[in-house]
């Protein structure tokens, strides 16, 4: 999604991995002080998944230096190297292999000038918590006390060697978040929490429905001596104090008039949409081959609608401008993206424009967090020299954020007498999955088509499969098949905005793939871990479909009347980690998930224990999702713009989740965030048919849906 | 006439409305960071703080209701330095993720373990029902706050 995606290819440099390809000098990524401490700088910015903690493990081991010499700064333009998005479950890959390689690189320029001005042999000097020192003991010098000595001030050398696995004594451990202290005691550390001088508080009044249009906005005292700022269909409060700023957006929201149409399917026609909605056919893989006649033929199709990403805190931005340069404060998961389109939408040049990351809520994916940017941008320019803190309303986090667009898979496989495939056919049906900033000729944030001076909403866009795709992501079955089609058409109408939520296309394709097996494995006769098993070529995945049905007590499971058990594996974007789930449903006056087991394979594990948060995280999240979720809305508006209309999963309703990692330190390390989910609803949809002897074709699992599929 | 309670075991009385939320008070006037907003409809919990000891939501409870009580947040269970139990077991099982909810979850469990000081799993789960946590630290959490009842339970 990431360098991939910006198709970063053989430029005739010498190839540096990760980031620092493109992002080449040490001092870019890391310095030293005085004082003994280590500043790294990743691109790559905390979500709430523990990724600096991670990050800081690595570069403590390869410069040898205690943890808790090693602060990180957090991401701003323009000084931190430009490492795109935060996504793609490619922090690791990227930012984690450059900063390994380059405080490799740092620590043999460091150690080699110690050798040089003290004559000690390269080979006999060794470093102990950032002191190189000689056979005898002897501290010949540190990276504290030659830290001003300019030597980081290259390019990082392709010869750097990283440690290798037998010798990692901070990576591959389970060190606590450095973040979650801040957390625990309440201390300000979320970009919620920033509070300048002079900062005034904003609140929006958004359109009535989509693609409002205001055409009166009557004027009246607000509390707090609120004013008022419009901009075309752009209506913002601002007061001194935040409460007066909602209630002020809450007055004027009723003085508001605006003209309304029809600018959206109805929630009860997706299917109907999503099939008449205009589209650019294409062929995502195809290999032709002539099988024999079928015994076995299985042919289905899943709708799953609109979902949103449910960020518990509402976005929020500071934005400060001073008449010529805008400085903003955001959880965007993409500072340099977000500049770009920020210069576009103000009409700046990016050199104006300071982006800093600060922490938000958990976004899992493209939430508000670029959107409010702009707004409190707009809102700043209009108040020169005063930063602006807008926070979006509950209403707007549910319903004006991006959502993962409504998808429609339709499969027809066959298989012969045993049930062995011999041929696939994968058709996926959905609007892009990435509308993210920075990236295309329009700006893609909310407010750029709100103002009166503004840009068309862009198309979101389909990524091809060798940057981690959108809609088609995993939407080649991992199983041996002799003839093959997959297939994608991507909406050419966007009429509902939609972008990247954490696992993308995976979600429906892995459920709609894995709900085939079943189904053939049933015509067939055979057990659903043993067909799968057979049909993969790929050990690693056979290794932790294996692990996760040795978990779950698979082979000796007991049938319970209303219990179901399935299981479910996916190698996430066929190109990152390997993910096996077991789940066990208990289908009474609608489907619970009781339990869950999971097995994960993710290379070199750097954090096994932040790993295994995430690889539970996303199972719990998904749990939620295919159970209770779906965006709602008429031809006008959504609907769903409160937890009472968009329910999420609580506490008494969580499975119980075990999870294990299969550990390879020598294999490459690869993100965990996201490899979980897609596994996850697979199997719960398996454990809803073993139950029931009912496939479930519409999401969310809830008992209307299910009913329908009979 | 600001409306005058005990926060943390301070008394205090914020230039405010008496009709602002609390949760206005506390993250304006008092500066706290601990309360956060997440919906304002008493649907999340994000906001939780206790009032007289029991859990209530900041984000539509008037200051005018908190007059002459105590106002407990998060700031006030303990330190760094002196953390409650609850926070050294959330810290001890890395109870969280991206944290925005857990000031509201660590104040609707400290009100539980005062009530009851050995909950069941079920007991904690309806305690706790109140509050959403998006990143799936659920079960984490549960466990974290059975540690500190351990740790609380006289030896």
């Amino acid at each position: 999604m990431n360098l991939a995606f910006r198709g970063v290819v053989d430029d005739g440099r010498p190839r540096l991995p990760g980031s620092l390809h493109v992002n080449r000098r040490l001092d870019r990524w890391l310095r030293f002080d005085a004082q003994g401490f280590v500043t790294i700088s990743p691109g790559k910015v905390e979500l709430g998944q523990g990724i600096l903690t991670a990050l800081a493990q690595i570069g403590a081991e390869e410069l040898d230096v205690a943890l808790a010499r090693i602060r990180v700064q957090p991401a701003a333009t323009p000084d931190s190297p430009d490492e795109a998005v935060t996504s793609g479950s490619l922090s690791i890959q990227e930012s984690g292999m450059a900063l390994r390689h380059a405080c490799a690189d740092a620590r043999r320029i460091f150690r080699s000038v110690v050798a040089q001005r003290s004559g000690v042999s390269l080979d006999d000097i060794v470093v102990r918590d950032g002191e190189f020192c000689a056979p005898d003991g002897r501290v010949l010098g540190s990276y504290w006390s030659m830290a001003d000595a300019g030597l980081l001030a290259v390019e990082a050398s392709p010869e750097a060697k990283p440690k290798p696995a037998a010798e990692r004594r901070v990576a591959g451990t389970s060190a606590p978040r450095r973040d979650l202290p801040d957390k625990v005691f309440g201390a300000p550390r979320f970009v919620h929490d920033l509070r300048l001088p002079g900062m005034l508080h904003a609140r929006l009044v958004r359109p009535s429905s989509r693609g409002a249009v205001l055409t009166a906005l009557d004027q009246g005292a607000l509390p707090g001596g609120a004013t008022v700022l419009r901009d075309g269909n752009f209506v913002a409060v601002v007061a001194a104090e935040e409460h007066h700023a909602e209630q002020a957006a809450e007055r004027v929201a009723r003085r508001a008039r605006w003209e309304e149409r029809d600018t959206l399917p109805h929630e009860s026609a997706l299917e109907d949409w999503l099939r008449s909605a205009p589209r650019e056919t294409s062929v995502v893989t195809e290999r032709s081959a002539g099988t024999p006649q079928a015994a076995h033929r299985v042919e289905q199709r899943f709708l799953r609608p609109f979902l949103a990403h449910g960020s518990i805190g509402p976005s929020c931005a500071v934005a400060r401008w001073d008449g010529a340069t805008l400085e903003v404060w955001t959880h965007s998961q993409g500072i340099y993206n977000l500049r770009t389109d920020l210069a576009k939408t103000l009409r700046l040049p990016p050199e104006n424009i300071v982006v800093h990351h600060a922490e938000g809520a958990g976004c899992y994916g493209h939430n508000g967090a670029d959107d409010v940017a702009l707004d409190a941008a707009l809102v700043a320019r209009a108040h020169p020299g005063t930063p602006i803190r807008l926070m979006w309303s509950r209403a707007e986090e549910l319903g004006w954020s991006p959502f993962s667009p409504a998808m429609l898979v339709e499969i027809e496989a066959e298989a012969d007498a045993q049930g062995t495939l011999l041929a696939w056919r994968h058709q996926v049906t959905s609007n892009g999955h990435s509308g993210r900033p920075g990236r295309g000729a329009l700006p893609t944030l909310l407010s750029a088509s709100m103002i009166a001076d503004g840009f068309e909403v862009p198309l979101s866009i389909n990524p091809p499969l060798a940057g981690g795709g959108g809609a088609q992501r995993n939407a080649v079955p991992p199983y041996r098949v002799p003839a093959l089609h997959v297939g994608m058409h991507t909406l050419q109408a966007m009429p509902i905005r939609a972008s990247a939520l954490r696992g993308l296309g995976a979600l429906v394709n892995v459920w709609a793939i894995e709900s085939v097996m079943d189904d053939i494995a049933a015509r067939a006769g055979e057990d659903p871990l043993a067909h799968r098993l057979r049909h993969l070529d790929d050990a690693r995945a056979r290794d932790v479909l294996a692990r996760a049905a040795r978990m779950a007590g698979w082979e000796t499971r007991a049938k319970r009347e209303g219990h179901g058990f399935g299981l479910a594996v996916s190698r996430y974007k066929g190109t990152g980690a390997w993910c096996a789930a077991v789940a066990e449903v208990e289908c009474a006056e609608r489907v619970f998930c009781r339990r869950l087991w999971l097995a994960a394979d993710v290379g070199e594990p750097i954090n096994p224990d932040g790993i295994a948060n995430q690889v539970e995280g996303g199972a719990i999240q998904a749990t939620s999702m295919c159970l209770l979720e779906a965006v709602r809305h008429d031809t006008r508006t959504i609907t769903s713009d409160a937890w009472e209309r968009y329910p999420i999963l609580r506490f008494p309703e969580v499975p119980e989740v075990a999870v294990e990692l299969i550990a390879r330190p020598e294999a490459p390390p690869l993100g965990a965030g996201e490899c979980s989910l897609g596994p996850t609803i697979a199997a719960i949809a398996n454990a809803i048919a073993d139950a029931l002897g009912v496939r479930v074709r519409h999401w969310p699992f809830t008992p209307e849906n299910i009913a329908k599929a009979t | 006439m600001p409306v005058g309670f005990v926060l943390n075991g301070a008394p205090v009385a914020p230039e405010i409305e008496a009709e602002a939320p609390l949760l206005a008070a506390l993250r304006g006037p008092l500066g706290l960071s601990g309360p956060r907003f997440g919906c304002g409809t008493e649907q999340c919990g994000a906001c939780a703080v206790l009032l007289d000891g029991a859990p209530a939501f900041a984000c539509t409870l008037p200051v005018s209701a908190a007059a002459g009580r105590q106002v407990e947040t998060v700031e006030g269970l303990g330190t760094p330095e002196a953390p409650h139990p609850l926070q050294a077991a959330f810290l001890d099982l890395q109870a969280g993720q991206c944290g925005y909810c857990l000031s509201g979850i660590l104040m609707a469990a400290a009100a539980l373990l005062r009530r009851v000081p050995q909950p069941s799993d079920a007991e904690i789960k309806a305690a706790l029902a109140p509050h959403l946590c998006r990143c799936g630290s659920h079960n984490r959490i549960i466990r974290a706050v059975r540690r500190a009842a351990d740790a609380m339970a006289p030896a």
